[in-house]
């Protein structure tokens, strides 16, 4: 017998240039804030700052604002295969730039570089490609003869996928003729800050897109500005609530993208290898920041302990580390805050009696790292089993029929995802029907494509992205 | 009758259940869990973006070496092909002997006494094994006696292992009791050889018979199951070979016992050898890096796996001129 392992496989960070500080993004160039405030990206995977970025004020904001107002009559009345023109050539830009984008992506967000370079950025490109392709058949989508633009879209994005989230809100506004103002998330606001450049390298007409940095105010700002007619959140319940409150009454339109906690049910007829792989892509991929992810696991009783067995053993083999090699599986939480929300949750489980299993993996000295764990013995009652953990913590629980099943994972404030495993057809058909949930997956989880609808019921939001059915949030149905 | 439930959890008593009866195999085999394909091929793909660099290379790249069957399975074959053969596989390099010799040579079996008489004129020939076809391969369409007096034929003439074919006809007509049977016959015929039992993974064409077919050779006493005779398309894909060290990996579960693997049929390059070596090191662990565990079944290979590993040598590429053709 060999042992066997691999040798350090870095990605170069060589493709990427970053600038020591970086202004607002207005009316197609970049300015200097009118606050004169800077806030700093770090590395969560070293703890190295990585570049300075402006704070967007109210003044700011209004800028922004107001650029993409002024850009707006002419992009609306521009013929939808122009449009297209513009959003075809983004997204080859992005192809082409792919490397320097996965990389930046995960040297802002921690997240492995194999996750950046093969999902995070392949898709955001093909949602340009999707939505390049509707802008001169909007009329064929269903929303009446002529559907028209809302008008300014205020946009504000979280930091788990900045550069996705940024093109599910960026590419099908532009398709239907409205112009942007984009906040993205306090921790991740370089590659939108590289995506203002692909921007101007596409000779996009000047305040189109708007890009304005910065924390919570800035947020709140873009929200609250009269010259806004379309929100679009994605992020916390608690913010997207607030939201909700602040735009109560005004003439916006809104759509909600929050929080999830997305039951994984495996059925004893299951596919139980490739489950074994779902349940770790539904809640170790992107270290489980993921509004979707499957972070309650729900097993059929009668398979429980042999799965649970399987799925320590599969955990094992993670490769949790350094999110610049090729080879990892698991990088850095992408914040210090995060990761102290992260603690402090699954530490209610300890104190409530779920008993722990983590992996027993060597972390980097310095960055935010969390091992991916789970809990056996949770029950309905447990705060981990209740509320958002956004982090690799995953709450085992069990069932033993369909009904239960269903009553269980429908038992939550949120409805975003689910998860279904078994090799019976009219079954899977059976939980679709009956979960309250915005995407069921069956035999698969985390799959993401353009020309499927994704969004919530109940408190995981409303509104939908992708698909058809997403371009319903930035048109007038005439 | 009580309803079978899903044989996700397997104990030792299922296994010696599964060999007791026709009707007791066919249960067996029908509830083991099913395959997905999605799932399968995608976890078999993102195994396959795994980088494996510098010492990790270099280290692979030996190890795939000493574990090539390295074969000749042509109707044209002679005792010179054969002698040539032989001599490829106790020095693969010539012009560096700190290659390793690879672990066996693959013949039909009219040409094991051939492949004997060469490796034995090499002093390193003595730890390389002769592995011979039988059974009607690669079709598998014969009689079981011609089958077994195939298999003793080759055994008598020296074969250190023997490649055998299920019969594909049997197992897709649902007689799957015929397959194990027929299994544990050439078993017995092979005495102290080593049995490899091919699947024919191009002909079976679905996951669930590739798992289904691996678990009754394991459970008729194959020592390794293989994927494809390489005559037939669709032979040692990732997917498949994942599939069937999953198998082999829960054999062990079990049973504590190892049973080892064998991909075949369209394994050209060396990153498609690194990439089913990253199967093992991920599926059944590194216990199964070793030639008595893994085998991979080429014939071009050898000479993709020298030039790389001259590459990682000199640090740039040679000619083709630089490894020998045999």
């Amino acid at each position: 017998m060999t042992h066997f392992e691999y040798a350090p496989a870095p990605e170069s960070r060589s493709v990427v240039e970053l600038k020591e500080s970086y202004g607002l993004f207005i009316d197609g160039e970049f300015v200097d804030p009118l606050s004169d405030s800077y806030l700093s990206s770090v590395n969560p995977a070293t703890e190295e700052v990585l570049a300075h970025f402006a704070v967007g004020s109210d003044a700011d904001v209004d800028a922004a604002v107001r650029a993409a107002r002024r850009a707006l009559p002419k992009w609306s009345k521009l013929p939808g295969s122009e449009r297209g023109k513009y959003l075809f050539r983004i997204a080859r830009i992005l192809q082409e730039r792919a490397r320097e984008f996965a990389v930046l992506e995960t040297l802002d967000n921690g997240k492995p570089i194999k996750e950046s370079r093969d999902v995070d950025v392949p898709l955001a490109a093909a949602h340009f490609f999707y939505h390049a392709g509707w802008a001169d058949k909007l009329e064929y989508a269903g929303y009446g003869k002529n559907p028209k633009p809302i008008g300014v879209a205020g946009q504000v994005i979280p930091w788990n996928f900045p550069l996705l989230m940024l093109a599910w809100k960026v590419a099908p506004a532009l398709a239907c003729g409205n112009t942007v103002v984009l906040k993205p998330a306090e921790t991740t606001p370089l590659t939108a800050l590289l995506f203002a450049e692909v921007c101007q390298q596409a000779g996009l007409p000047k305040g189109v897109v708007n890009i304005v940095t910065g924390a919570g105010a800035t947020g709140a700002a873009v929200v609250a500005h009269a010259g806004v007619d379309k929100v679009a959140f994605t992020g916390s319940t608690a913010v997207g609530k607030s939201i909700a409150a602040a735009i109560a009454g005004t003439h916006k339109r809104l759509t909600l993208e929050l929080g999830g906690k997305g039951a994984n049910i495996i059925f004893d007829d299951a596919p139980v290898d490739q489950a074994i792989e779902g349940i770790i892509n539904g809640i170790f991929f992107n270290q489980g920041h993921v509004c979707c992810a499957g972070s309650r696991l729900l097993l059929q009783e009668s398979i429980a302990e042999e799965v649970i067995s399987r799925l320590q053993h599969r955990m094992s083999t993670l490769r949790v580390g350094d999110p610049m090699d090729k080879n990892t599986d698991v990088g850095a939480i992408n914040s210090l805050a995060q990761l102290q929300r992260i603690t402090d949750i699954a530490s209610s489980g300890d104190a409530e009696g779920a008993r722990r299993w983590s992996v027993d993996c060597a972390l980097p000295e310095r960055g935010y790292w969390y091992r991916p764990t789970l809990f056996l013995d949770v029950t309905e009652s447990h705060r981990i089993a209740r509320e958002e953990i956004f982090g690799p913590v995953l709450a085992v629980q069990t069932f033993r029929t369909p009904t239960e099943a269903i009553e269980k994972a429908n038992n939550s404030p949120y409805g975003l995802s689910a998860g279904v495993w078994s090799d019976k057809g009219s079954r899977i058909h059976l939980m679709a029907e009956n979960l309250k949930a915005g995407v069921v997956w069956a035999n698969s989880f985390n799959k993401f494509d353009p020309t499927s609808p994704f969004g919530g019921y109940k408190e995981s939001g409303y509104g939908r992205e992708g698909g058809v059915a997403g371009l319903a949030s930035y048109l007038v149905q005439e | 009758m009580t309803t079978a439930a899903h044989l996700v959890h397997l104990a030792a008593s299922d296994l010696e259940d599964a060999r007791r009866d026709e009707a007791s195999l066919r249960s067996f085999i029908s509830r083991l869990p099913g395959v997905d394909k999605v799932g399968l091929e995608a976890r078999a793909a993102a195994l396959g973006t795994r980088s494996i660099k510098t010492s990790a290379k270099a280290q692979l790249i030996d190890l795939a070496i000493a574990m090539v069957d390295l074969t000749t399975l042509e109707g044209a074959d002679t005792t010179g092909k054969v002698t040539q053969l032989c001599a490829k596989a106790v020095t693969p390099d010539p012009l560096d002997a700190s290659v390793p010799a690879v672990a066996a040579v693959c013949v039909y079996g009219d040409k094991v006494a051939d492949a004997k008489a060469a490796l034995s004129t090499h002093p390193r020939g003595a730890g390389i094994n002769v592995a011979a076809v039988a059974t009607a391969f690669p079709s598998g369409r014969a009689s079981l006696a011609v089958k077994l007096l195939d298999t003793r034929d080759a055994v008598d003439a020296g074969a250190d292992e023997i490649d055998m074919v299920i019969d594909r006809g049997a197992f897709l007509s649902g007689r799957y009791g015929q397959v194990f049977e027929e299994i544990q016959h050439v078993k017995q015929a092979c005495g102290q050889a080593h049995l490899k039992v091919i699947l024919e993974t191009g002909e079976l064409q679905t996951y669930d018979n590739i798992k289904r077919a691996s678990w009754i050779a394991m459970l008729a006493g194959a020592d390794f199951i293989k994927t494809s005779t390489g005559k037939v398309p669709l032979a040692a894909t990732p997917a498949n070979v994942l599939l069937m060290l999953e198998a082999c990996r829960d054999w062990h579960r079990v049973t504590g016992e190892k049973i080892g693997m064998k991909p075949a049929g369209g394994i050209r390059t060396t990153k498609d050898a690194m990439k089913m070596l990253v199967l093992v090191h991920e599926t059944t662990g590194d216990e199964w890096l070793t030639p008595s565990l893994f085998r991979i079944g080429a014939s071009t290979l050898l000479n993709d796996l020298l030039m790389q590993r001259q590459k990682l040598r000199d640090g740039h590429y040679s000619s083709s001129r630089y490894v020998t053709n045999d």
